[in-house]
């Protein structure tokens, strides 16, 4: 396989505040490569989108990275590691937004209602090159109707709240791609649209992806999304990633009881009607009280009495690209799961 | 069949549009617009549909949270009388509110964080009459029991729980007064995936072994697969079909069920069908297309979609749908599961 585009190893983001210190990421380490979806997937708390904002430069005060690498390959071939930049630092900035596009899930809160979305446009794209007003102008035009904004020449004057909720996110996804971008984040990017609406946006960003040979990192809790969009998966757990590996083995082949716990529990519309779905018990700690070992472990089925209480167990390669921390795979005997 | 617990007839909510200096009525919002459904004891019916579809309006002229412009809504009492709630006022519609509760959407701002969990659950059951301390707190206690907490929380504040904790905290109050229906707003919608089953599954117990009939509103269909015995679709103030889980989800007669079904990413990436991707946005009822509404997305449209309005017409008995090529479409469903699917999630539960 070529260079991945973007490498994270062992990244370890932190949040000191008063009672403690909350390890939003607690060691992901992945890898992004040209044209391809890597989906993180997780419940709330898990660190995905801690990891995305990490990658990003963008996290909440008091978060800081603590450890490792974020390597991002530039176009000359040379490669910087995005960790040891200043957060808004003037290469970080050219950076965000510039060869990396983000889409958030609230477009109403990242589009600004006091500039038209023309002007927001024009802004981003004479930002990241050096294109005139008028020609960033046309620009932006073509952009909305790339983005499938019906009457793009009219609507480059409309501000954010005169569109619906699924034109917002185009104008969104517009607005990442301005610089144009080699690779895109996009957290959560259809939570907060209706299902209908989530279709056209999801087919959207898989038409770009081919057209452009994005690199895609998508973020969401929604394992559909992921099934439908991504070839490769990091599940996580509480800051933790669990689980790595393509897209069909996840799903078909999970390994870690928290994937396979997951999966069960999805409510789907193939089930039958009524049918009781499988639990996972208890609830997903809070970040202050994490417990020891494995995360999981008061609540995993599988739970070996001593090693999943002392200690984090080490990644395992399982499959081809396929890897999960579990001590099930690593401690002599244990019964694995069929 | 016994008769319904509720018995909603051609309900209609129309919001008036105001405009200019003297609030002149410029035009009507028709956020629900001639919808009829009723609910048997023991029995779920779901209220699909997207954003502004008038499924949250209609719950909420139901339990009278807001006034029907016009319609019956028609309730059983717990002696079997039945009552049209739409036309009740404040003071006759306090006794019916006990037989009618509502779960909400959101588990952390529906609880008071000043009271404890006692003083929650035991608060209806305080203004309705029981006033011994003793009394209300063992009917609490038997209550948390009901909704699978412990004893021990009784003391206890709101804040120190997780959101399906704070759930099963509002069912318990819910169903304080012995309710015979539970109105539930999206109820598992912000919970997460792990601990909304949980829940999903505890409402399916109550369910059983109370003969609680549920109204149902939700937006995820896959949740609403596991909960309905009936779902009715909404389209911008209107049901467009209605019909027993099974025949929904497998048989759609309705292009807007069957776009609705397509949408829905299903956790299998062996399955990346296809989808129906519909053009634009769910249409604005307060101006809503001629004919029938979804005719500007409808890929099926004709001619005469633009100019006759659809009555909702029973197809086969149970399954009604609002469309003028019912009877014509072949429409897609989703498969029901495969008996020997090698899906792990075929396999699980």
């Amino acid at each position: 396989m070529a260079e991945p585009i973007l490498q994270v190893r062992d990244l370890h983001t932190h949040f000191p505040v008063d009672d403690g210190v909350v390890r939003a990421v607690d060691g992901a380490s992945f890898e992004l490569h040209v044209g391809k979806t890597l989906g993180i997937v997780g419940e709330s708390g898990c660190g995905k989108s801690m990891t995305a904002r990490s990658i990003l430069r963008i996290l909440d005060r008091p978060g800081r990275i603590v450890g490792g690498e974020i390597l991002l390959r530039r176009q000359d071939g040379s490669v910087v590691d995005l960790a040891k930049l200043p957060a808004d630092g003037q290469a970080m900035r050219a950076i965000r937004g510039g060869e990396i596009g983000l889409v958030f899930q609230e477009p109403m809160s990242s589009l600004s209602a006091f500039h038209t979305i023309g002007n927001q446009l024009i802004e981003g794209i004479r930002l990241h090159s050096d294109l005139s007003r008028r020609a960033a102008r046309a620009r932006a035009i073509e952009l909305l109707a790339m983005v499938g904004i019906p009457r793009p020449a009219q609507r480059v004057d409309a501000y954010s709240f005169e569109l619906s909720g699924g034109l917002r996110q185009r104008v969104m996804i517009a607005l990442a791609l301005a610089a144009e971008p080699r690779v895109l984040i996009a957290d959560e990017p259809t939570t907060a649209l209706d299902v209908t609406t989530q279709a056209q946006i999801l087919a959207l960003i898989r038409r770009l992806q081919q057209e452009r040979e994005l690199a895609v990192i998508l973020i969401t809790h929604d394992m559909g999304v992921i099934a439908e969009m991504a070839d490769d998966v990091v599940v996580m757990y509480l800051g933790k990633e669990v689980e790595k590996g393509p897209v069909d083995a996840i799903f078909h082949a999970p390994r870690h009881p928290y994937t396979r716990a997951l999966l069960r529990s999805i409510p789907s519309v193939l089930a039958e009607p009524r049918a009781r779905l499988a639990t996972i018990s208890g609830s997903i700690p809070h970040p202050f009280a994490r417990p020891s070992g494995c995360p999981f472990h008061p609540r995993c089925p599988e739970r070996l009495r001593g090693p999943c209480e002392a200690t984090f167990p080490p990644e395992v390669v399982i499959g081809e690209h396929h890897a999960t921390a579990c001590h099930l795979y690593t401690t002599e005997g244990a019964e694995v799961p069929a | 069949m016994t008769a319904p617990v509720l018995d909603v007839r051609a309900l209609r909510k129309h919001f008036p549009i105001r405009r200019g200096l003297f609030g002149r009525v410029a035009g009507h919002v028709r956020a629900v617009d001639d919808v009829s459904f009723s609910i048997a004891r023991g029995e779920t019916l779901s209220l699909v549909g997207e954003s502004g579809c008038g499924k949250t309006t209609t719950s909420r002229c139901i339990l009278r949270a807001i006034a029907p412009t016009s319609g019956e809504i028609r309730f059983r009492d717990a002696r079997g009388q039945e009552i049209d709630v739409a036309r009740l006022d404040r003071a006759a519609l306090r006794p019916l509110r006990r037989q009618m509760q509502m779960i909400f959407q959101d588990p952390f701002s529906s609880l008071n964080p000043r009271m404890t969990i006692a003083e929650i659950i035991g608060e209806p059951l305080l203004v309705n009459g029981m006033r011994d301390t003793r009394e209300r707190n063992a009917r609490v206690a038997e209550l948390l029991e009901l909704v699978q907490l412990p004893r021990a929380y009784l003391n206890r504040f709101p804040h120190a729980f997780s959101g399906g904790q704070r759930q099963r905290i509002g069912i318990a109050r819910a169903l304080a007064l012995n309710p015979s229906l539970i109105v539930a707003d999206e109820p598992v919608s912000a919970l997460d995936v792990s601990v909304q089953a949980q829940i999903v599954n505890l409402m399916l117990e109550l369910q059983d072994r109370l003969g609680l009939a549920y109204l149902f509103v939700a937006h995820d269909l896959s949740v609403v697969k596991h909960v309905s015995h009936r779902v009715a679709v909404m389209y911008v103030g209107r049901i467009v079909e209605i019909a027993p889980t099974a025949a929904l989800f497998e048989t759609p007669k309705h292009p807007y069920t069957e776009a609705l079904l397509s949408a829905v990413p299903v956790p299998d990436p062996r399955r990346r069908a296809q989808r129906i991707v519909l053009e634009g946005d769910v249409a604005d009822p307060s101006d809503p297309p001629s004919g029938c509404h979804f005719h500007p997305r409808c890929p099926y449209a004709q001619d005469r979609c633009r100019v006759e309005t659809p009555a909702l017409t029973e197809l086969v008995p149970g399954h009604a749908v609002r469309c003028l090529r019912a009877a014509e479409l072949a429409l897609q469903g989703v498969a029901p599961p495969v008996a020997a699917g090698p899906s792990h999630v075929a396999q699980g539960g």
